[in-house]
């Protein structure tokens, strides 16, 4: 009981962050058509906001070691804490979260420029063209943070008070010995505000029903003198930015490096065919199912009976689901079926 | 894009011997580019290789498949299985890599062409996916992992041994009956092999096949109304393809008896993509032309480093040199995929046709001037092209 519990945690913070990624990818392919295969490159430039915040935080100058009496030493000591004191020290230690400071309006620019100089000429042309040009530019935004940061994974710290593991089995009456990292339940909540917001910005905005009208028929909004192109473009940032804070966010969790956004993609883009294309809820569903499936799969006990199905469950899943049901868990009829 | 024009097989005849002078002399005239080394060389009729099969179900079909580079890994492995357990000759080697891959195919085939568009990019992802997680997981006692599968002197080499081809004490290398599978005698094999497949390709594409093929692309609903079940061509198509694939693998692990599972990494089959596009999709000798230039700027950028770059911008002053080299570096030596990145790009939105609609684009542009010349010239130079449009 204890086991499965932990594993849907597990799941469910795995699925959060697919979750996130695909409900960027949905939005995107539901209002401007477009099959994105840059979107795992942004959320791994989501990441690397993190990392570039916290490298500009932990900028350091050499001071001399007061503690060290009997030779002349030296440490780093970021310029925070010498202008500071202890609150640069908390500044540098809550570095990943006032990443998202930094991160919405650099993912929001990055996702406007991308779209604007080169997606927008791709709507009219084929998928297989849309898939191409943008699996180019995945490769050059991955090559591009491969010479800023070096391949290695650069591994971020979550702040120290919510470091250590939260008491989980207590609250939920299940013995003291199951506990969970809180920077993962923190996770987990995020992406579900995040979903939230979102959710209710199409759903509880003027802006957001205008949207929506334009996703069922883009003609008539044009018609009635909306422009709904600059409103697309807003929509791709805003993906764009969803994608990018569930990078900042994901980074205490997996330390990224630059193939971190190829990594996910194909896992993101399996979780928007399985969820349905174009279908936002079938994205969340299919994203924190797929979650699940994937850290109940990796149990040593189910490991037994089926060797290797940690490794594949995901695919399996998709496979299955595109045979039996074409459209996907949640998906709608007449996308993408020609 | 695709050619329907009829060309005669004696025009293919002269062109395929042309192509085999071409590719035969090919360690006299890249002499002068410095590509002529066989290793390099080799490279080149494998991907060819690799890419003409992708281009039957790509270029023909318009099936965009992802997943590819599992029919390459399934070749390789099986070709170094056949090595350890058979023979160090390399026709069982290839015959088992191409089978085994073409019935692997079958199986993938079988399912995800029951999808088209994006969804069959993504089934083909899917499947290709798998087989790399399980290849380093479950079945490392067949992939051998990380490390990767490799030759060793105990292996059985069950043919060899009976046929008493005796143990010199050094590990044995690939070969056709005694002629080495590395060097030139391998380059010649490859290119043989490469010629042959290139003939097979030549004919499905003149073949009634073939234009069906063309039609499945160009519009599958009025295939279907005209009384063609389109299963059973794309399945065709989808394992020639695979069994291609899987001969370009088989032939990877005679250059180098060394398999892993990289080779079946999505990024591979990206690599494929890449070089049919860059070369001309559906066109004959596009993915032929994709796969030299792209192997070629490989290797020729990986070799470049930081001293090379400074060396050759030694002539600049010297407070221009190293900004130059530094940001001229980003794009050669480990950069390369960048270079690799921003070329595909750019072919994708200025040139979706690849190398092969620049030349057609060049050769109009050309004859759009002579027309303003006197007619007897421009008359030579309509002939000509249509003579090479009739060979691509």
């Amino acid at each position: 009981m204890d086991a499965i519990f932990l594993q849907i945690l597990n799941g469910l913070d795995k699925g959060g962050a697919y979750a996130l990624i695909a409900l960027g990818l949905t939005l995107v392919f539901g209002t401007l058509g477009v099959v994105n295969f840059a979107h795992g490159a942004i959320f791994m430039m989501g990441a690397f906001c993190a990392v570039t915040l916290e490298k500009l935080l932990t900028l350091s100058v050499k001071v001399k070691d007061e503690s060290v009496t009997f030779f002349d030493a030296y440490k780093e000591t970021p310029y925070l804490e010498l202008w500071f004191g202890d609150t640069g020290t908390a500044i540098i230690d809550w570095s990943v979260p006032l990443s998202i400071i930094l991160a919405i309006p650099v993912m929001l620019l990055i996702g406007i420029v991308m779209e604007r100089s080169l997606i927008r000429h791709f709507y009219k042309r084929p998928h297989a063209e849309q898939i191409l040009v943008t699996f180019g530019l995945a490769i050059v935004l991955q090559e591009l943070v491969k010479a800023a940061f070096g391949a290695n994974p650069i591994p971020q710290g979550a702040p120290d008070i919510v470091s250590g593991s939260a008491a989980v089995g207590a609250i939920f009456g299940l013995g003291e010995a199951v506990v969970y990292p809180w920077w993962r339940l923190i996770y987990l909540a995020f992406s579900l505000i995040t979903i939230g917001l979102v959710f209710s910005f199409l759903h509880f905005t003027t802006y957001g029903m205008v949207v929506r009208a334009g996703m069922a028929d883009r003609e008539t909004v044009e018609l009635l003198g909306i422009n709904i192109e600059r409103r697309f473009t807003i929509v791709f940032g805003i993906a764009a930015v969803v994608a990018g804070l569930a990078g900042v966010m994901y980074t205490p969790v997996l330390p990224p490096d630059y193939h971190l956004g190829m990594d996910f993609l194909v896992l993101s883009f399996v979780v928007v065919v399985v969820g349905g294309m174009g279908s936002l809820p079938g994205a969340v569903a299919a994203g924190f199912l797929l979650g699940i499936l994937q850290s109940f799969s990796s149990m040593t006990e189910v490991k037994d009976i089926f060797p290797g199905i940690d490794q594949i469950i995901i695919y399996l899943v998709a496979v299955v689901i595109l045979l039996t049901r074409p459209r996907g868990l949640l998906g709608r009829r007449g996308v993408m079926e020609s | 894009m695709s050619n329907t024009k009829i060309v005669s097989p004696k025009k293919d005849m002269i062109f395929m011997a042309i192509l085999s002078v071409v590719v035969l002399t090919m360690p006299i005239w890249l002499q002068p580019f410095g590509a002529a080394y066989p290793d390099l060389m080799q490279k080149f009729m494998i991907f060819g290789i690799f890419a003409i099969g992708y281009n039957i179900l790509f270029g023909l079909t318009g099936y965009l498949s992802f997943g590819h580079a599992a029919f390459l890994g399934v070749g390789s492995y099986t070709a170094v299985w056949s090595f350890k357990l058979l023979s160090m000759n390399v026709i069982p080697a290839m015959i088992f890599g191409t089978v085994l891959s073409g019935l692997f195919a079958l199986a993938i085939g079988f399912v995800s062409l029951r999808r088209s568009g994006i969804y069959f990019s993504i089934l083909t992802l899917a499947f290709a996916q798998m087989s790399y997680n399980l290849a380093y997981s479950v079945l490392t006692p067949i992939t051998n992992g990380e490390t990767g599968l490799q030759l060793e002197q105990a292996d059985p080499r069950v043919l060899d041994r009976m046929s008493g081809i005796v143990d010199d004490g050094s590990l044995p290398t690939p070969n056709l009956f005694g002629i080495e599978g590395i060097g030139y005698s391998g380059f010649y094999i490859c290119a043989a092999l490469m010629l042959i497949s290139f003939f097979i390709y030549l004919r499905i594409f003149r073949s009634p096949f073939g234009l069906k093929l063309r039609a499945i692309k160009s519009n599958q609903n009025r295939m279907g109304y005209t009384g063609f079940s389109t299963r059973p061509y794309l399945m065709t198509a989808f394992v020639i393809s695979g069994m291609y694939a899987g001969l370009a693998g088989s032939l990877l692990a005679v250059t180098d008896p060394l398999a892993g599972a990289e080779r079946m990494q999505w990024t591979a089959s990206g690599e494929v993509v890449l070089i049919t596009i860059l070369g001309g999709v559906g066109t004959l000798i596009g993915p032929l032309l994709g796969a030299g230039i792209i192997k070629y700027f490989e290797n020729i950028f990986s070799a470049f480093n930081d001293t090379v770059l400074l060396n050759a911008f030694s002539f600049l002053p010297d407070w221009l040199a190293h900004p130059v080299a530094s940001v001229v570096g980003l794009f050669v030596g480990e950069g390369w995929h960048l270079t690799l990145g921003l070329v595909f790009m750019l072919i994708v939105i200025f040139l979706p046709g690849g190398i092969m609609e620049g030349i057609t684009r060049l050769t109009r542009l050309v004859t759009k001037r002579d027309k303003a010349e006197p007619k007897s010239e421009a008359h030579e130079t309509k002939e000509k092209e249509q003579t090479s449009a009739g060979e691509v």
